[in-house]
């Protein structure tokens, strides 16, 4: 690919030659709006994040504050509330991401399977992910609550799934499942698609059994695709807040690192603790990002250059 | 898991049972048990919305069965939230800021991808990085800092106050599938523009940008269903109908009312607010399927 692309350039160079704003200086302007817009939106707000998390702020006079160094995040981190909303995110995230992983492979190998009405059923395998994450949260509470849902009447139980302590949780994750295990089935559904069928047929010839070929053929040229899926999925869900927000806000055991800092600052209006609870969340999850960035560094630079 | 049912007998290698085997793909015959794990599977993902669908359709006691079936079918609830000022209300602001954020993110980042896909320029796979970092940003540690400097600066309960914050996921996401839009674009008719006299950037708007028109209606696409998804930021900078968008303002709704009734028009308003977006689905399967899997696969 290296020779290829050096030949390519050695090939095109004299005629590239053309009038206008050099191309180095064109290619800057025009990245350079999108660059300021990101500094602007997204590195700005951090930093002004961070800030806040180092000072105190009068709940009584509006604008009166003063420096509190890490006394923030000490108070965040010895709170057991905090460390209860870790735990909880902590098995969202495992369980959900692990639920949806083997689902989403399970639908992707059907869908794969030629059938008539294949084009239909990824339609309809979109649904779920094209339905709003607040819908998907009504939606399974119109399920489960009773007398409007039908989970109580099937299983001919009285439990009140919101309001008990490890159900309320295993709701929410149950609707995660549903709303993004189809998508986790698109991502692979397209890895598997780029599997050459003779890779099969010389395996058939070879005398390997179905399960031999799965394990030894489809797994190991999926796990890219499978190793995507997982950590997107992974991030998202590490930043989950509409589904507890909505089903029980975050009672119950449903608290996660987004619905307690958001409690902290938008609704009891303690800035620092909640920007140093924001803080936080960021941190756990950039962590998770950069080895993410390690693990596909190769697609990124496959992109990149060419 | 897979094929059982076409190889059944997975030893040797003579040459009449290749045949056998080459004939057998070519009928369209599929295995009984793949009918029941595609029924399984369209069960599993439309049961539930069929379920907000029949709750909206009930009212008073019908509420109160779990039948499967409305006894009574009616469009109630339906009428009953349009004449909700604090939905339609949500409607408009909804479309506005989705609109205007894909519009935006569109239009900005096209140039930055183009860039990054055509033209020469260091630091390229740094940039990449960066705009990926952006996207996996949790939105909490920008909703807290914006929390504090909207109500600041004014810009607290505006369309603008949350335009500007969504750019921070709607941009890296356009940039993204747009790259890889850009790059399979043939470069011999931009070459041909570029000898014929055309600057880059006339080559990259009169040639690039109308071939990569499927590319841009994916960016778009997914980013307006980005925006219009999007609930912590729009529950927490907003406080009124006044800029509320509709994720926002239907969790309120579910706030507001304990009683029973609700339920009925709640569940409109959800099934409502999700049929343009089932529509966009319906008909831009294949163009969202490659988006979402745009450098998920490749390299």
């Amino acid at each position: 690919m290296e020779a290829a692309s050096v030949q390519q350039a050695g090939a095109t160079q004299p005629r590239r030659r053309s009038k206008g704003i050099p191309e180095r200086r064109l290619a800057i302007m025009m990245v350079a709006p999108s660059m300021i817009l990101i500094a602007i939106v997204a590195a700005y707000p951090i930093i002004y994040a961070v800030w806040l998390s180092l000072h105190e702020y009068s709940v009584r006079v509006a604008g009166l504050s003063r420096w509190a160094g890490f006394r923030n995040y000490s108070n965040a981190l010895s709170d057991p509330a905090w460390w209860a909303a870790f735990e909880h995110t902590l098995i969202f995230t495992v369980v959900s991401v692990a639920l949806e992983l083997v689902i989403g492979l399970g639908m992707a190998l059907a869908m794969h399977e030629a059938f008539k009405g294949q084009g239909l059923l990824r339609t309809v395998v979109l649904v779920p992910w094209a339905v709003l994450t607040v819908v998907t949260a009504i939606m399974w509470r119109t399920m489960f609550v009773s007398p409007y849902g039908f989970v109580n009447t099937v299983l001919g139980t009285q439990t009140v799934w919101l309001g008990s302590e490890p159900q309320a949780l295993i709701i929410i994750i149950l609707a995660d499942v549903w709303k993004t295990a189809p998508f986790m089935a698109l991502l692979i559904l397209a890895g598997l698609q780029v599997i050459p069928g003779e890779i099969y047929e010389a395996a058939k010839v070879d005398g390997a059994t179905t399960w031999q070929r799965f394990a030894r053929i489809t797994l190991p040229l999926l796990m890219p695709a499978i190793l995507v899926a997982l950590i997107f999925r992974t991030l998202d869900a590490l930043r989950i807040f509409d589904l507890p927000y909505v089903l029980t806000q975050g009672q119950n055991g449903t608290s996660t690192l987004s619905t307690i800092a958001q409690e902290a600052f938008a609704t009891n209006r303690i800035y620092g603790l909640g920007a140093a609870m924001a803080v936080l969340t960021f941190i756990i999850v950039m962590i998770v990002s950069f080895s993410y960035i390690r693990f596909v560094g190769g697609n990124i630079r496959g992109l990149a250059d060419e | 898991m897979a094929s059982v049912a076409t190889t059944p007998k997975p030893t040797t290698t003579t040459p009449e049972v290749a045949k056998k085997r080459k004939a057998r793909p070519a009928g369209p015959k599929t295995p009984w048990w793949m009918w029941i794990v595609i029924a399984a599977i369209v069960v599993f993902c439309l049961f539930p919305f069929y379920w907000l669908i029949n709750i909206s359709l009930k009212t008073g006691n019908d509420l109160l069965s779990s039948s499967l079936f409305p006894p009574n079918p009616t469009l109630d609830n339906y009428r009953s939230i349009f004449k909700n000022p604090d939905f339609t209300k949500a409607l408009r602001n909804s479309a506005v800021v989705a609109l205007s954020t894909t519009v935006l993110a569109l239009m900005v980042g096209s140039f930055c991808a183009y860039a990054l896909a055509r033209l020469k320029l260091r630091g390229k796979g740094v940039i990449l990085a960066i705009v990926l970092t952006i996207s996996t940003f949790p939105q909490i540690a920008i909703a807290a800092p914006l929390f504090k400097l909207w109500s600041d600066i004014g810009l607290f309960n505006t369309w603008l106050g949350l335009i500007i914050p969504y750019l921070t996921f709607a941009l890296p996401l356009s940039v993204y599938i747009l790259v890889s839009f850009f790059k399979e674009i043939p470069r011999d008719l931009e070459e041909a523009a570029l000898v014929d006299g055309a600057t880059h950037f006339q080559a990259f708007r009169k040639v690039v940008v109308p071939l990569a028109a499927p590319g841009l209606a994916t960016a778009g696409i997914l980013t307006f269903i980005g925006a219009w998804n999007e609930f912590l930021l729009a529950v927490t900078l907003t406080s009124s109908s006044k800029a509320r968008t509709v994720p926002a303002a239907i969790a309120f709704f579910t706030g507001a009312t304990e009683h029973e009734v609700a339920y009925g028009s709640i569940s409109a308003a959800s099934v409502v607010i999700s049929v343009p977006l089932i529509l966009l689905v319906l008909f831009f399967q294949k163009r969202i399927v490659a988006g979402l899997t745009a450098g998920a696969v490749k390299g």
